[in-house]
């Protein structure tokens, strides 16, 4: 291996320094990304019909948990605990769980337009979930709707693993139309469902498919809580095994990757993660395809940054989206599926354009 | 993390003359056709073996069932000494390479990134020379000149280069290499039969899928030629690369001429004038 490294046009080895370019940017990102969840938060807590100053608001926490502040009065007490921080919490764990399954789910198909929203999976959770309220099951109590969903969603994402792959990879037109597929029988079932449920079902159900967190409760945020923090803790174990698959299902096997394993797992995964979104908050679209997109122009396509940060900037994302939700139209409230909507489908739109231009379209 | 996983063992050393890749009368049968019907070909360590042949010939099929990727249908694999699917991937990943015939690439990673890859082998041993098996396998291919940019931003023959040289970064002792040089120039393809070539005197086994009969005369220790799933003829090249065979084998009127410098056997189709 000791050849003579004659390069031609004159270029010596020495030239080309590694990617130094990229090394920093993911500390820099996550640090930025943390310190806007910082700022954020309080600033949510305090935002809303009946304000509650931000220093309030952190003495208010720091009595909670024992660390000095002061106890505020019984109105402003139970705003923030009862109605802002259940509220909070859950746009953090919907965020998270939307980002990362999103960019779990584009390295799993090795496709970047792959989104729990786009293909279908979210609308196969949702039925498990609508099942669910129209059909008044409890029997899990509180976990029923985020179960049922669960399962739904696994069945979806294998359906739709199964159905868009030939060859070890997945074609871009079979994906999106497989998911138009999924997409419309779901609807069909939503609908049935809608159909034979009694009116508080239906209305129930309908404002829940807008897409929305002004329900929030502890007891919600507990039921989604499992699903999140399990498929958030999960996901970064197999990062490097998600950049190996990138170079496709052999040669990843080749590298040592136990592909079928890490497949079963990572459908798991994405699962749990729809479902723990779906179940509470309906179907929260794009913001699976638009996080790991903007992260991957700015940090590149490791997924070692890739799986965390989409989960950061998830959760940043969604707190800030439900926080114009529920400000930019007070005092009613604009349905969150319907604002993230609004702005992600014309990202989208961006995304498709800019890969024609660049590669002539997607085989 | 690498606490949870169990560590892969490291290969043992090999020396010169062990056969580190075996097919015992292979068969393979993809789909409703069979396309290997018993093949037996051996590489020992300190070997570039060659394998050609007419398109279909069932080369790449051979090759893939030598790395472990296509189960026989009858007739055995042995790697390093053991059936093939006695290995685990991750100690089958310490044991040989593979390089693909085409090089794809979902995400848009660095050339760097993508040949580092290759040393995601030995993540769980904690191997030291890493940085230094990524910038010998990237300085041997002349892919250090572009190492920070997008592998999908690359030519066809860039891009063949940077998985040459992931696969070379990996530092298996058997290398499977489906025709590496297909979509290179003639200084690139020499250099990669060079590299083959150095890669067997430092004690690999390496085997090439080549479609240039001059190259595979030139470099190759031995040549096995198949035909329609048969190991047609196998041995050292200018023992097996006659008019006749060639002619039969390819269908195809062809002439072997010595070299009128170095006597290396030269093939030519018959071309009329």
């Amino acid at each position: 291996m000791s050849l003579p490294a004659k390069t031609p046009s004159g270029t010596s080895p020495r030239e080309a320094a590694p990617p130094a370019r990229r090394r920093g940017v993911p500390w820099l990102l996550t640090a930025g990304l943390v310190a806007a969840l910082v700022v954020l938060v309080p600033v949510a807590a305090h935002t809303g019909a009946y304000p509650v100053p931000v220093g309030d608001v952190i003495a208010s926490v720091q009595h909670r948990l024992g660390l000095g502040g002061t106890e505020l009065d019984r109105v402003a007490e139970s705003v923030l605990w009862n109605v802002r921080f259940p509220r909070i919490v859950l746009a953090l764990l919907v965020g998270a769980s939307l980002g990362c399954a999103g960019a779990l789910m584009q390295g799993v198909f090795g496709n970047p337009l792959a989104e729990p929203g786009v293909i279908g999976v979210s609308s196969g959770a949702a039925v498990g979930a609508v099942g669910a309220i129209a059909l008044g099951l409890n029997f899990a109590g509180n976990w029923t709707v985020s179960l049922l969903a669960f399962v739904a969603g696994l069945v979806t994402v294998l359906l739709v693993y199964v159905m868009s792959r030939s060859g070890g990879r997945t074609e871009v037109v079979t994906l999106i139309l497989t998911g138009i597929a999924v997409n419309a029988f779901a609807g069909a079932l939503i609908g049935l469902f809608l159909f034979f449920a009694d009116t508080a079902a239906v209305n129930q159900i309908t404002f829940w498919q807008l897409g929305s967190l002004s329900q929030a409760t502890w007891p919600k945020v507990l039921a989604v809580l499992p699903c999140a923090v399990l498929g958030l803790g999960v996901a970064p174990l197999y990062a490097r095994r998600l950049d190996l698959l990138a170079l496709g299902e052999r040669p990843a096997r080749h590298l040592g990757v136990d592909v079928e394993r890490l497949r079963i797992v990572l459908v798991l995964v994405i699962a749990l993660l729809t479902a723990a979104a779906v179940s509470v908050s309906g179907i929260i679209g794009f913001v699976g395809l638009v996080v790991p997109h903007l992260l991957r122009m700015a940090a590149g396509p490791g997924h070692r940054f890739l799986l965390p940060g989409s989960a950061l900037l998830g959760a940043l994302v969604l707190l800030a989206a439900d926080l114009a939700a529920r400000t930019v139209a007070s005092p009613a409230e604009l349905p969150l599926g319907v604002l993230t909507a609004l702005l992600g489908s014309p990202f989208f739109f961006w995304l498709l354009r800019r890969t024609r231009r660049r590669h002539g379209g997607w085989a | 993390m690498r606490l949870l996983r169990s560590r892969p063992a490291p290969p043992a050393p090999v020396s010169p003359g062990d056969v580190l890749a075996a097919a015992e009368g292979l068969r393979v049968r993809l789909g409703a056709r069979d396309v290997l019907h018993g093949v037996d070909v051996a590489v020992r360590a300190g070997e570039l073996l060659a394998l050609v042949g007419p398109n279909g010939a069932g080369k790449s099929t051979l090759l893939g069932a030598l790395a472990a990727d296509v189960a026989p249908s009858d007739g055995a694999v042995r790697i390093h000494g053991r059936p093939a699917s006695d290995w685990s991937a991750p100690e089958l990943a310490l044991r040989r390479a593979v390089l693909p015939q085409s090089s794809t690439l979902s995400f848009p990673f660095s050339v760097e990134e993508v040949v580092r890859m290759g040393r995601a082998p030995w993540a769980a041993l904690d191997p030291e020379d890493d940085e230094a098996a990524v910038a010998e396998a990237m300085a041997a291919t002349e892919v250090t000149a572009f190492a920070a940019r997008p592998f999908s931003a690359l030519s066809g023959g860039e891009r063949a280069r940077v998985a040459l040289a992931r696969v070379l970064a990996q530092r298996a002792p058997l290398l499977l290499l489906d025709e590496p040089t297909a979509a290179l120039d003639l200084r690139h393809q020499e250099l990669v039969l060079r590299l083959c070539r150095e890669r067997a005197r430092a004690g690999d086994a390496v085997v090439v899928v080549l479609h240039d009969l001059g190259l595979a005369a030139a470099y190759a220790h031995r040549v096995a030629v198949l035909r329609a799933g048969r190991v047609a003829a196998a041995g050292p090249p200018q023992e097996i690369f006659t008019e006749s065979l060639l002619s039969e084998v390819y269908d195809q009127p062809v002439e072997v001429v010595p070299h009128p410098r170095t006597g290396a056997a030269l093939v030519l189709p018959v071309r009329e004038r």
